[in-house]
């Protein structure tokens, strides 16, 4: 049996006395969409930033295919080269054209010609409901717009795992449903995913496996109906409790 | 009280008020242009002296006179000042990158350059300019551009605006919002290919118009090099025409060829930065 796409073991990260994450052990295997719920705070970004390599982590290891990545002998450039991160606020580059910022990465990260990494660029563009709009400057578009751009640029070089983070949190409601679409399409596709989300229902349908983050920790993994619908641990039940509760307000 | 609907001429009521109210504003503001520019210049015309100055500044036939040989310096000023703030801005951006690597093997060159920034901003220009321009020729190099006071003198500038350029090009770096760094990793950038390609672009873009304030002032102080001995500038022309008869309308003739230049400068500035607001 071949080992998980992404492996996370035992890892451990604190800012100066802040424990964000207290011990963190969980393996996505190949196809599979992981989905990270809990509250603000409780970690899920740091988590997602570790595997990227954009945070150093304090203790643990962290596994791609089988290798450790988290090891001061490894190019965080490769790595890096590896996965797709999607972030919550876009960070798409504004001084660049939609097609600029797919292509950068393809252009100096993969060592793509210029030509090559247009079309491919352009076909990952329309792949997500956005040709004819690559000339343009990504401020002139909607956020569900962006946000779909900065997919198709993380997942231009064909990464082995996509990392999203709270992909849909910063957008307005009416905007959700097309970035959602852009995920499942990946789903759909067999991508190897982790999902740091605030939306239930989308972690249901997507995910195989959903993860509780409380304080640091990973109190509950599960299927989907199990976590969300049956939780065992207190915390999944406050929270989810909430979670309802704020709704029907 | 009786509830009643929009009343239908509302629109129209509230343009009228809105034109009363503009056109008050407009006639407040040309009655007391009118009054406070106009009680400047009568308190400078009817002042004893007035005569006086009026010849020995604003004198018609003297600035004809003296405007070409000005206006030739001045274009030794101009194409000084093109050179001089093309190397500020190569050396600001060198001087601001270097302090914003983070290599220990870099630790000597970073703190030469901070030596530099906090050195050179701390020097007055004036004495800049005579510590290069005399200094150096003071040392008996061989004849050559050590001994040529253009060249000396748009070194000391180069120094001092370097220094002041690469402190504007550090607040730009910074401005650069740290997401935009992860984004450039995160798509497989390395840290030198994210500064070049994401990083330095928005850093620049986002400092326009204080590096062009910066040229401003950098356009008037090339006369400082007339200090040192370049008689071919054009404050030092006016200078010397002045002296010769006491009539200080060639320095008035200097002084509108700077503007010239600033100040359509400094407009270009303020739009520039009404855009960027917009």
């Amino acid at each position: 049996m071949s080992p998980p796409v992404i492996d996370i073991q035992g890892i451990t990260k604190a800012f100066g006395d802040r424990e964000v994450l207290k011990g963190i052990d969980l393996a996505i295997a190949e196809h599979q969409a992981v989905a990270l719920i809990g509250a603000s705070g409780s970690g899920k970004s740091t988590l997602l930033r570790c595997i990227d390599l954009l945070v150093d982590i304090d203790d643990g290891d962290i596994l791609l295919d089988g290798e450790v990545i988290t090891d001061p002998s490894v190019s965080p450039v490769a790595v890096r080269r590896k996965l797709g991160f999607v972030f919550q606020a876009y960070n798409l580059f504004p001084h660049l054209n939609v097609l600029d910022n797919v292509t950068l990465g393809l252009r100096k990260g993969t060592g793509m010609s210029a030509a090559e990494a247009e079309e491919s660029a352009l076909k990952m563009l329309a792949r997500f409901g956005l040709e004819g709009r690559e000339k343009e400057s990504s401020s002139n578009l909607s956020g569900g717009q962006q946000q779909r751009v900065a997919i198709a640029r993380a997942f231009a070089a064909r990464p082995r795992a996509m990392l999203l983070d709270e992909v849909t949190s910063a957008l307005d409601p009416e905007l959700v449903g097309e970035v959602l679409r852009a995920v499942r399409d990946l789903k759909d596709e067999g991508v190897t995913m982790l999902i740091a989300t605030h939306e239930m229902s989308f972690a249901r349908e997507v995910a195989d496996t959903v993860g509780f983050l409380h304080e640091g920790r990973l109190v509950e993994v599960g299927p989907p109906e199990q976590v969300l619908e049956d939780p065992q641990d207190p915390n999944t039940q406050r929270f989810l409790r909430r979670l309802l509760e704020a709704r029907r307000v | 009280m009786e509830a009643t609907g929009p009343r239908p001429d509302r629109r129209a009521e509230r343009a009228a008020a809105k034109r009363r109210r503009d056109r008050r504003g407009l006639a407040v503001a040309a009655v007391s242009t009118v009054v406070v520019i106009g009680g400047l210049i009568a308190l400078i015309v009817t002042s004893p002296g007035w005569p006086d100055v009026r010849d020995t500044f604003f004198n018609a036939t003297v600035f004809k006179e003296s405007f070409p040989d000005v206006a030739e310096g001045f274009w030794l000023d101009i194409r000084i000042f093109i050179v001089v703030e093309l190397v500020v801005l190569v050396l600001g951006l060198v001087v601001a990158l270097v302090r914003a690597t983070t290599l220990p093997a870099l630790f000597p060159l970073r703190l030469l350059a901070v030596l530099y920034a906090d050195i050179f901003r701390g020097i007055p220009v004036v004495l800049l300019v005579y510590l290069v321009g005399f200094g150096i020729p003071a040392l008996d190099p061989p004849q050559g551009l050590l001994t040529n006071e253009i060249f000396l003198g748009g070194t000391a500038l180069t120094l001092s605006y370097g220094a002041y350029v690469s402190e504007v090009y550090r607040a730009g770096l910074r401005s650069v919002h740290p997401g935009q760094r992860e984004a450039a990793l995160a798509v497989g950038l390395t840290e030198q290919q994210t500064m070049r390609h994401v990083v330095v672009p928005q850093a620049i873009r986002n400092v326009g118009p204080p590096l062009l304030n910066d040229f401003i002032s950098l356009q008037k102080d090339v006369a400082l090099i007339s200090i040192i001995g370049v008689s071919a500038e054009a404050f030092r022309i006016a200078q010397i025409q002045s002296s010769t008869d006491f009539n200080y309308t060639p320095l008035l003739c200097a002084a509108l060829l700077y503007l010239a230049v600033t100040v359509p400068l400094a407009r270009m500035l303020d739009r520039w930065d009404r855009g960027r607001v917009r």
